[in-house]
């Protein structure tokens, strides 16, 4: 992403809706200028502002007096009021931060808007995660972290260490140049992004192993990591397995996405 | 996409958040499915829905382009619903929120008599949804959980920002406007209402619930966690 220098006026709106905060007004050029290490091109400045076409330099004159008189002009604050938001065209490896970022971005990989598949909730179709048998969702970054690749790089090696299966479908497996070693390509390593999902299927026998790996080794992430995980009801819609298991562990369990079983493959030829 | 499982707070913060949303998988029903998602959006109206969305276009509230500078001092801020359920042009999940479980009940009830053959889940406290299955009198499926959030937890905003943003799960409400929100609903430049309509703009699939966020910001007037 980058800010046309042209248009912008340094209102300052855009550096509170930047996620990673990485936003500023330049003192030195006197405009919103991007901090490209930090960005993580999630697009919620161009996609989330609303938008005026102002003339530029009227704007900046009538701040310029509002300035001098210590008066405050109180706009609406989701709002660039010249359109100075310009889309980059990326390039490998930094797409990646928006290909994980930008959840309107498609990942070419799975054709599933966001950072993931489609977990528990296609479940009933799919049939993805059985019974006995734990889907875990670790996402990094999320909420409003964000992180770099080479950090998750700890947790994939570490899973796959205790020959743990990583979701084939998954768009940071499709990452791995390894996926017996949890190894990502190298040159995507040094990439940040808002958030990243690996995604893995054990044995319900394995919940607590699995568990205790995140925790040993989520001490070397330099993130906040949300952990989901999800599993198949009896017939009778109960779920007497997998529950116990984390609340002896010491989760309050409070909130869940429940697949309520209504879908049934419809096309006339399933991939 | 676990977008809507990690919302932060207490089950009893959730009373009035019930998500309910339905999905077509890749290579196995989203042929077809948009007539579909369409009409789980136009059931849920009846129910008067705070929300409904679709990730690609977003909520009921979206940014708008070119706007008029009269919009600083009148801006119609009316979420528009209708916009929602005729923008769907792509297989992908749609949502519908409720601020009551007795909306979210019937709503699931109808939906399982109109039977779309799309995947329908409820993210919302394992009570609440149990509650919706049980009333609709159809067995859960399977169940992802939320366990939370673990690691370098200090990097995390206050626990009325975590609230606000993780309304937004794909991380689109920043922690920095959700303070400034705040900031400005304590300093009376902004009624919590008003403030609601800024951040649900940037929510990219429509199920930030501006409800729940109004009363949060209402609380944070009085008492700055």
């Amino acid at each position: 992403m980058k800010i046309n220098p042209d248009k912008c006026v340094a209102c300052g709106n855009c550096t509170y809706v930047c996620p990673m905060g990485a936003i500023y007004i330049d003192p030195i050029i006197k405009r919103a200028t991007i901090d490209r290490d930090e960005c993580v091109e999630c697009y919620a400045c161009y996609n989330g502002l609303s938008t005026e076409h102002l003339n530029p330099p009227l704007v900046r004159m009538v701040r310029k007096f509002f300035q001098i008189g210590r008066l405050r002009f109180d706009p609406e604050p989701d709002v660039c009021p010249t359109a100075a938001f310009e889309p980059d065209a990326l390039q490998w490896p930094r797409v990646v931060r928006r290909a994980f970022s930008d959840p309107r971005a498609t990942h070419e990989s799975t054709g599933v808007q966001g950072r993931g598949t489609e977990e528990v909730k296609t479940n009933d179709v799919t049939l993805r995660v059985q019974r006995g048998e734990v889907g875990f969702t670790i996402e990094f970054g999320r909420p409003g972290v964000g992180v770099w690749l080479r950090d998750i790089q700890k947790m994939t090696w570490a899973l796959a260490k205790a020959g743990v299966a990583f979701e084939k479908k998954n768009p940071f497996t499709l990452l791995m140049t390894d996926v017996t070693t949890g190894t990502i390509r190298g040159d995507v390593l040094n990439e940040k992004v808002l958030s990243a999902i690996v995604e893995i299927k054990v044995g319900v026998e394995r919940t607590e192993e699995i568990i205790k790996l995140v925790h040993e080794v989520e001490k070397e992430v330099e993130t906040v990591i949300s952990l989901g995980v999800g599993t198949r009801c009896d017939e009778q819609g109960e779920e007497n397995v997998v529950a116990p298991i984390l609340e002896r562990l010491g989760y309050r369990l409070e909130r869940a996405k429940t697949n309520v079983g209504l879908g049934r493959v419809t096309n006339s030829v399933e991939n | 996409m676990t977008n809507t499982l990690h919302r932060y707070g207490s089950a009893e913060s959730f009373q009035n958040d019930f998500i309910v949303f339905a999905s077509p998988a890749n290579g196995k029903n989203e042929i077809g499915s948009i007539p579909k998602l369409k009409k789980f959006l136009e059931m849920a109206l009846p129910f008067k829905p705070v929300n409904i969305g679709d990730p690609v276009h977003g909520g009921a509230l979206r940014p708008e382009r070119g706007l008029n500078t009269a919009a600083n001092w009148k801006r119609d801020k009316t979420p528009d619903l209708r916009a929602v359920i005729d923008g769907i042009d792509e297989p992908a999940s749609v949502v519908a929120i409720f601020d009551n479980l007795k909306a979210a009940e019937e709503f699931l009830s109808v939906v399982v008599e109109a039977d779309l053959g799309l995947s329908v889940n409820i993210s919302a406290s394992i009570e609440g949804a149990q509650q919706c299955c049980r009333f609709a009198g159809i067995p859960r499926h399977s169940v992802g959980y939320s366990l939370g959030f673990e690691g370098k937890t200090e990097k995390l905003p206050n626990t009325q920002m975590l609230t606000l943003t993780t309304m937004c799960g794909h991380g689109m409400i920043s922690s920095s406007l959700a303070k400034k929100m705040i900031d400005w609903v304590k300093e009376g430049r902004r009624t919590p209402e008003e403030a609601v309509t800024y951040m649900a703009r940037f929510c990219s699939c429509g199920v930030f619930n501006p409800l729940r966020a109004k009363h949060i910001l209402e609380d944070a007037r009085k008492k700055m966690e």
